[in-house]
């Protein structure tokens, strides 16, 4: 048996970041997560992501 | 710490603009009512701005109202006075009141008196002309200062019995409702018009003036389905004006257009304006008319943007896309996007056909700088050259640098308190 497999033996501690379906599809099979509210930045202007950075 | 301070700011003002109570009251007399008019006061849609940078439609207005106010007799003595420096113009904005398209408000113009009952503030905007030919697109002629001059001396005094008959309107419910019947509050008002003539119909009948003039006046407002816009207008500005001044809060509270400068106010930076060029508007002309006759965007309008209908309720009125351009499926789309950049579902303002979800509402200049989503607009298009009036209708967006400039004075004014 190969550790991926051993892996999928025990219970799975799933972080889900992003996409939130992912996330209720896991669910609905009685999967625990942890759903992180996340998106990648779409803008690329440094000055603005380091404005931005500072209220974080 | 900072994201906290932000967080909390933007709950207190989400709650504010949530729980407004916009209410129609009366109609006045502008250089009565508005707070700091004088008769040589001309009020004027979006930000700051000097006679010589305004542009064709808003100059058209200015000059229209001055025939009206009888200061000048025609359009070349009106040209000379309004370069005078003997006119004060100031943003209708600074005087808690609103315009559509060049918003241009003078002392003997009559205008609807809002309240926003949960929080006492008030707000105030002039009655619609109609469509074409008129003041707000730059529009001077004889038959726009009659119209203007009718409105004062039948359509106003009428209405303001009909209104004391009836009592105080609740417009946040009758909004509620137009929402739910096929408008989106700025460029789509036919609902609206029709549930104002549903209520008041009963009262102008009642009203001591003859038949004739109440078969005029009913007829004036059901030959114009924007009527209702210079109501949802003021309720959206009264409810907005409740949460100004919230310290640390990235809401934007105002949005406006003077026809060369598109301008932004958030509630967290007080009074200031931040503002980038006007942008042309994308979508269907009148029949005659082409790109490179429209003037940039312009009025008072986008407030209701700026309070989660109009644009960003898009998905409740579909058949607005024949008007501005469009799909259905793009009208849904339009409002979906503006969820991303918005802090709240409006609690009142809801969209059948999503469900009965609440309408994006509070933009958080954040958001839009974080993701590069601009509000979505809808909007009428002027004519460039004055004394034309409307040739269209579209979308429109603002310059994304009045969100940027506004989050770096955020930082700035966190950074002199030490608190980034």
């Amino acid at each position: 048996m190969t550790r991926i497999n051993e892996l999928f033996q025990e219970e799975l501690k799933i972080i889900n970041m992003g996409l939130e379906s992912f996330n209720e599809n896991l669910k609905k099979q009685n999967v625990k997560t942890v759903q992180v509210d996340w998106k990648p930045p779409t803008r690329r202007n440094k000055k603005m992501l380091s404005l931005l950075d500072k209220l974080k | 710490m900072v994201q906290e301070r932000i967080e909390a700011a933007n709950k207190k003002v989400m709650k504010i603009i949530l729980n407004g109570q916009p209410t129609l009251l009366d109609i006045g007399v502008a250089g009565e009512v508005i707070p700091g008019m004088t008769k040589k006061t001309i009020l004027h849609a979006g930000p700051p701005i000097k006679w010589e940078k305004m542009s064709g439609p808003l100059k058209g207005a200015v000059i229209g109202a001055l025939i009206y106010e009888g200061l000048a007799v025609d359009e070349k003595e009106a040209n000379k006075l309004a370069a005078s420096g003997e006119i004060s113009y100031d943003p209708c904005h600074h005087h808690n009141t609103v315009g559509p398209m060049a918003g241009v408000v003078s002392a003997s113009m009559p205008v609807w008196i809002l309240q926003n009952k949960k929080y006492g503030n008030y707000s105030y905007c002039t009655l619609n002309e109609g469509l074409g030919k008129v003041l707000r697109y730059g529009a001077y002629s004889d038959e726009v200062i009659k119209r203007l001059k009718w409105m004062e001396n039948l359509l106003a005094p009428l209405l303001k019995q009909a209104l004391k008959l009836h009592g105080p309107i609740d417009l946040k419910t009758m909004i509620t409702q137009a929402l739910q019947m096929g408008d989106e509050g700025h460029n789509r008002n036919r609902a609206g018009t029709s549930l104002l003539i549903r209520e008041l119909a009963p009262y102008i009948i009642q009203t001591k003036f003859s038949e004739k003039e109440k078969i005029e006046v009913l007829k004036f407002i059901d030959s114009n389905d924007h009527f209702f816009l210079n109501l949802t207008m003021p309720a959206c500005k009264c409810t907005l004006d409740a949460a100004k001044n919230i310290e640390f809060s990235t809401i934007v509270t105002a949005m406006a257009r003077n026809g060369t400068e598109f301008g932004i106010r958030v509630s967290g930076l007080g009074e200031r304006w931040f503002t980038g060029p006007a942008g042309i508007v994308d979508g269907l002309l009148f029949p005659g008319y082409t790109a490179e006759d429209a003037n940039p965007d312009i009025g008072d309008s986008v407030i209701a943007e700026t309070a989660g209908i109009g644009g960003f309720a898009m998905a409740a009125a579909p058949a607005i896309v024949q008007f501005v351009g469009g799909s259905a499926k793009d009208a849904v789309n339009f409002t979906l996007k503006m969820y991303e950049i918005t802090a709240a579902e409006n609690n009142i303002y809801k969209i059948p056909t999503l469900d009965f979800r609440g309408t994006p509402t509070g933009i958080d200049i954040r958001k839009v700088v974080e993701t590069g989503i601009l509000p979505s607009i809808n909007t009428g298009i002027a004519h460039k050259d004055p004394g034309i009036g409307q040739i269209g209708a579209g979308l429109v967006k603002p310059p994304m640098n009045c969100f940027e400039d506004a989050l770096q004075a955020f930082v700035e004014d966190l950074e002199t308190k030490n608190l980034v």
